[in-house]
């Protein structure tokens, strides 16, 4: 316990208090500090971003795979992915990290293999190589978040952004008839007929954090059974670029986001054709 | 029925105080500090005693700074436990 701790009481009441119950057979939650580095990460507060690597930490941690998969980091938010997860991972220029991993996969095909990609990333510059690795049906998994604006370059209007949402390119809200509808890419993919599961997820509340989870253990387990592309996407909060504290920008997303964007399984694999279960 | 108790503790140091916790506290036991962490953020406190280890605020933080803990069953069953000073003794009352 260092001296900052000493100093606010409250918090050293508790920490006597709780004694009774903190040991390690009692533990119900923690980090995957195995996969997930103890590195403070540098997602803003609040940022989903943060949610969706634990999870992916979590999953790769309970399957045990952490020497076998590669990711692929985007240009975004989250081009610095490789520094919190304790995988190999590689970097790929803007919107083409679907791309680079399905080079990945076709040199190591026994590896599991990853994108994880943002909206501006994967629906703006790189809506080519993501329509073709689904369409050619790679055996890859990727991780689309959304959260409807270019979050790193300062709140860029992006492809998803909503109608009459505001950013900087769009002050005046996003005018359909001049810069078109938003895209909902995942709809698009689903029709494709190598995508094997498409699903849309949210990590906003706690029911939707364990329903995500469930969706990338999954999408690995298909991968592993070699079915076709894994398509999930997330849907996100932007706190810093929609000019809103984390709390609120969840209530946005729940009011604004989801009416739009409604969360399920989009493309479920036929029950029929599985053998397993 | 006996309340479950839980408890959990934030690494206050890596805690960036978005609070999602506290919206997402079915026991509103969670409140901001009045101090700041060394990264100046206004860090999150469990001020209440009562804790049922649901989880839900470890499963929306973002940064991952929450361990949440939680009595079992076999625990309960045990309501005290009494060691005497040096160690040797130690008597186990159960229910």
């Amino acid at each position: 316990m260092n001296e900052k701790t000493m100093l606010d009481d409250q918090h050293y009441e508790n920490m006597i208090a709780e004694e009774s119950v903190c040991n390690a057979e009692n533990l119900v939650y923690e980090k995957p500090s195995k996969v997930l580095y103890d590195t403070p990460m540098h997602y803003c507060p609040g940022c989903g971003h943060g949610v969706v690597h634990r999870l992916l930490a979590e999953v790769i941690e309970e399957l045990g795979i952490t020497s076998d998969i590669i990711g692929v980091a985007p240009v975004g938010c989250s081009v610095l992915a490789y520094n919190y997860l304790n995988i190999d991972m590689s970097e790929a220029a803007h919107g083409r990290a679907s791309a680079v991993a399905t080079g990945i996969k076709r040199v190591l095909p026994e590896k599991y293999v990853f994108s994880y990609q943002g909206d501006g990333d994967l629906a703006a510059i790189g809506t080519g190589e993501t329509i073709h690795t689904c369409n050619r049906g790679e055996n890859i998994l990727i991780l689309f978040i959304n959260n409807g604006i270019y979050g790193m370059t300062g709140g860029q209007m992006a492809p998803t952004t909503l109608p009459n949402m505001k950013s900087t390119t769009s002050p005046f809200g996003r005018d359909v008839e001049t810069m078109g509808s938003p895209l909902k890419i995942t709809e698009l993919v689903a029709q494709l007929p190598g995508t094997y599961y498409v699903t849309r997820q949210s990590v906003h509340k706690p029911v939707n954090v364990r329903k995500t989870k469930k969706a990338i253990l999954k999408a690995f387990e298909y991968q592993k059974l070699k079915k076709g592309t894994c398509f999930i996407e997330v849907v996100s909060n932007c706190p810093s670029n929609w000019k809103m504290n984390p709390v609120e920008s969840n209530k946005w997303l729940d009011e604004n986001m989801l009416p739009f964007y409604p969360l399920g399984d989009i493309k479920v694999p036929d029950k029929n054709l599985q053998t397993d279960d | 029925m006996a309340k479950v108790k839980g408890d959990i503790v934030i690494d206050i140091e890596k805690c960036k105080g978005c609070e999602l916790c506290m919206d997402a506290c079915p026991q509103d036991s969670l409140e901001r500090s009045k101090q700041v962490n060394k990264k100046g953020y206004l860090y999150i406190v469990k001020v209440e005693d009562n804790c049922t280890g649901c989880t839900n605020c470890a499963l929306v933080c973002p940064d991952g700074v929450i361990t949440v803990y939680r009595q079992t069953a076999k625990n309960k069953e045990q309501i005290a436990k009494i060691t005497n000073v040096t160690g040797d003794i130690t008597v186990t009352v159960k229910e």
